[in-house]
């Protein structure tokens, strides 16, 4: 008897994120709704810079790899070229989402561009080794915050979901996270609603896992995880933002 | 008729100054002469002062910019002082007497008073001072012909708005028996 | 034949781009290409087709750059300060050997610059659009009915190479309205096997990407590029020769400034003055045939430009400097009229007598 099976989705390259990260989780979570939705021949992922930037290797569909923060556009000329038969996704971070694309985000969002958005949140550049991010907290130790992000020099980060929610655009809304078993499943439900949505025609609909980043943190994953109930999580309260489908029912 | 011939239409964004150019460019095409229509554009178009050069030739036109034109439309007085200087030595201006009260102060070019505003709301067609110019210059240039005239505006006129032939028809007209 | 049309060189293009196949146009408001959009914004939507105004200028290149991985016909056009804008898009383009079409309609520049013709976007076009080794075909038309026919050759040979075509126009050449003939044979599409349209779980995943880590990889990625790069510049050169066979003078000139050119040169001959024209219409590549044939008897050359001296380096590598190229040019939006031409064509035959 089988009991723990890569999903289809994902291909066999071994990953190339740090221990304790959690893109592996999440990665595996999306394998797992594109292959329960039974969309993998027909879905196009998008991976612009940022760790994930080699993403293309690992997930089976067909992908595309953009400009740092451009992923919304791509998709949009994606879904656009085909948009019966598309499935697209685009996997970002939290500095191409939030800072270099905020507004390729924003206007996809407004657009109720019919395509799905998994936004790792894990307060910090990771790529390039651990720089201050637009969702880093006021006070959290980067290389270019060395001395505490002050926020009286360089503000404060930004709450994506709650920015998008004014908007009237977007379908679905839900910030979740991975740091247990109970939250990696409320996580899968989330993402899997965010395809389905697709798959309805509903519109833009966007995840936002807020991630651990261990490295760069300067934690053990252990705890990487307990930071995100610390510290992450009084900052960006998970829940569902928007659901336009769910308010129109009641 | 002498070619090349290089005509600016010039007056208040408005006055049909773009679709008297096009007009001429068209009766130029249909005439199988090579035709070139250029606006001004830009944020001077919202300023409120319009202007289109047309060249019609019997070779391959070289610019469609005019730096010194044979014909100039003058339906603004902003127009008549910006551009009577450039026009060319021994060409001919149209001006709208009804609009400018000054007389053009060259002696070198012929020109042509004709109150096309003023004509133009006595007959009831307060938009087509531009066809009424149009007119007078196709009869001073020994032009005017009803078929050539019609044929080119049934182009210009979009089918949309055909019932505007026979106004426009008329305004040429106008233009054209109109003596000082 | 059918009949012509008298149409703005914006409205050709857009309607050639229609013809030639072009389903989905992404752009953003700027002067004097507007007429692009607003015509595309009409027809679009009639015709199955895609319309979209985007935030910027960069996602309007980012979503060519997606329609173009799932294998569509796609362009988008702009003017010069909005081209600046698109260079990062277009550097992914030729990373990720995604065809498309992209329109400039120049204006003066640096920074904002003006809003009149130019053609100071020259070195940009053909050498340096954005960071990285590569090229795109730059296709300068010189007429309404060369905006159009342009059009469908641009996107042709970017099917063909996979590579961006790019329209070099000026604003003269977007806002002027010509007769047009638009009876147009169009090439059907070529098949696109390597492009994202889903795997239909029939092959394994296609991968759009300019990503490479390995230098050794990347190095033969580039060389590979350039092996086709040369292909193009074996095949695809265009030109037009007016008089040059026993020219003394031979002017150079793309677009506008080459048609003034013509003027000044029918002037010149009318009083005994040999000289002549050779237009280049493909840009990158750079035609250098005419030129070598042409440095046997000419004893001069003179490039007619808006803009401060782009192309005569490419005259003069392509003469290899075996005689003086001269400049004749006007800035800022300003247009040399054929007398300036006459006078500058005069001045070298007094030279080279």
């Amino acid at each position: 008897m089988v009991v723990f099976e890569k999903p289809h989705a994902l291909t066999d390259v071994p990953l190339h994120y740090c221990p304790g990260c959690t893109h592996g989780i999440v990665h595996r979570l999306v394998a797992e709704a594109i292959d329960e939705l039974g969309i993998e021949g027909q879905t196009i992922g998008i991976a612009p810079v940022g760790c994930s930037v080699m993403a293309y290797d690992y997930f089976n569909c067909d992908m595309i790899e953009a400009a740092h923060g451009r992923a919304p556009a791509v998709a949009t000329g994606v879904k656009r070229a085909d948009p019966d038969n598309h499935i697209v996704f685009t996997y970002q971070g939290d500095g191409d989402l939030a800072s270099i694309g905020m507004a390729e985000t924003v206007h996809a969002a407004a657009r109720n561009e019919n395509i799905t958005v998994i936004f790792i949140n894990n307060a910090i550049y990771g790529m390039t080794g651990g720089q201050m991010a637009p969702t880093s907290l006021p006070g959290q130790v980067t290389q270019t915050s060395p001395y505490g992000r002050d926020t009286s020099h360089c503000g404060y980060p930004i709450r994506v979901c709650e920015m998008l929610a004014t908007l009237e655009g977007p379908e679905y809304l839900e910030r979740v996270t991975v740091n247990n078993v109970a939250n990696v499943r409320k996580a899968k439900k989330a993402i899997k609603k965010a395809f389905q949505n697709q798959i309805d025609k509903k519109g833009f609909s966007l995840i936002e896992v807020v991630s651990s980043c261990p490295t760069n943190w300067g934690m053990t994953p252990q705890d990487a995880l307990k930071w995100i109930d610390d510290n992450m999580l009084p900052y960006y309260p998970l829940g569902v933002y928007k659901d336009r489908s769910a308010k129109e029912e009641k | 008729m002498k070619l090349p011939i290089q005509c600016l239409f010039s007056g208040f964004g408005g006055q049909g100054i773009l679709f008297s150019g096009k007009f001429m460019a068209y009766k130029g095409m249909i005439e199988d002469k090579f035709v070139s229509w250029l606006p001004s554009y830009g944020p001077e178009m919202r300023g409120g002062t319009a202007s289109c050069s047309v060249v019609i030739s019997d070779r391959e036109i070289a610019s469609p910019i005019i730096s010194t034109p044979d014909i100039l439309v003058a339906m603004n007085l902003p127009s008549l002082d910006k551009y009577e200087k450039i026009v060319k030595k021994g060409g001919t201006i149209f001006v709208d007497s009804t609009l400018i009260e000054r007389k053009v102060e060259r002696d070198d070019v012929n020109v042509y008073y004709v109150p096309a505003t003023k004509l133009a709301s006595d007959n009831n067609m307060p938009t087509l001072a531009n066809m009424i110019l149009v007119g007078k210059i196709l009869k001073v240039r020994n032009e005017y012909s009803e078929e050539s005239v019609r044929a080119a505006l049934t182009k210009v006129v979009s089918a949309k708005h055909a019932d505007l032939l026979e106004v426009n028809m008329k305004a040429m007209q106008i233009g054209a028996s109109y003596e000082e | 034949m059918a009949d012509k049309v008298l149409m703005k060189g914006n409205e050709a293009l857009a309607e050639a781009a229609i013809l030639a196949g072009c389903r989905h146009y992404f752009g953003y408001p700027i002067t004097p290409q507007t007429e692009v959009a607003a015509y595309m914004a009409k027809k679009m939507p009639k015709i199955g087709g895609t319309f979209l105004q985007a935030e910027s200028e960069i996602a309007a290149i980012n979503m060519v750059y997606g329609v173009s991985s799932a294998g569509h016909r796609v362009m988008t056009s702009s003017s010069s300060p909005g081209i600046s804008l698109k260079g990062e898009g277009i550097s992914y383009l030729a990373g990720a050997d995604l065809p498309a079409l992209v329109v400039n309609v120049q204006r003066g520049g640096p920074g904002l610059g003006g809003i009149q013709p130019s053609q100071s976007d020259y070195f940009q076009a053909t050498k340096g659009a954005a960071h990285g080794d590569f090229h795109m075909i730059v296709l300068a038309p010189a007429s309404v009915q060369e905006m159009a026919e342009l059009t469908i050759k641009g996107f042709e040979l970017a099917d063909k190479y996979r590579m961006t075509s790019m329209i070099l126009a000026d604003g003269t050449m977007g806002q002027m309205m010509e007769p047009v003939d638009l009876d147009f044979k169009i090439t059907p599409e070529p098949e696109k096997p390597w492009a994202t349209t889903g795997t239909k779980l029939k092959r394994n995943h296609n991968i759009v990407n300019s990503l490479s880590l390995v230098p050794e990889e990347l190095e033969q990625l580039n060389i590979a590029r350039y092996e086709r790069y040369k292909t193009v510049e074996e095949n695809e050169c265009m030109y037009e020769e007016y008089l040059v066979d026993d020219a003394d003078i031979v002017l150079v000139a793309f677009g506008i400034t080459s048609r003034v050119s013509k003027h000044a040169i029918d002037n010149a001959r009318e009083q005994g003055v040999k000289v002549g024209l050779i237009r280049p219409i493909t840009l990158w590549p750079f035609p250098k045939a005419p030129f070598q044939k042409a440095v046997g008897h000419a004893k001069a050359f003179i490039t007619v430009e808006l803009n401060m001296g782009q192309m005569i380096e490419d005259v003069k590598l392509a003469t290899n400097c075996k005689v003086p190229v001269h400049l004749c040019n006007r800035v800022g939006g300003m247009i040399p009229d054929h007398t300036q031409v006459y006078d500058k064509i005069m001045e070298i035959n007094e030279e080279v007598k």
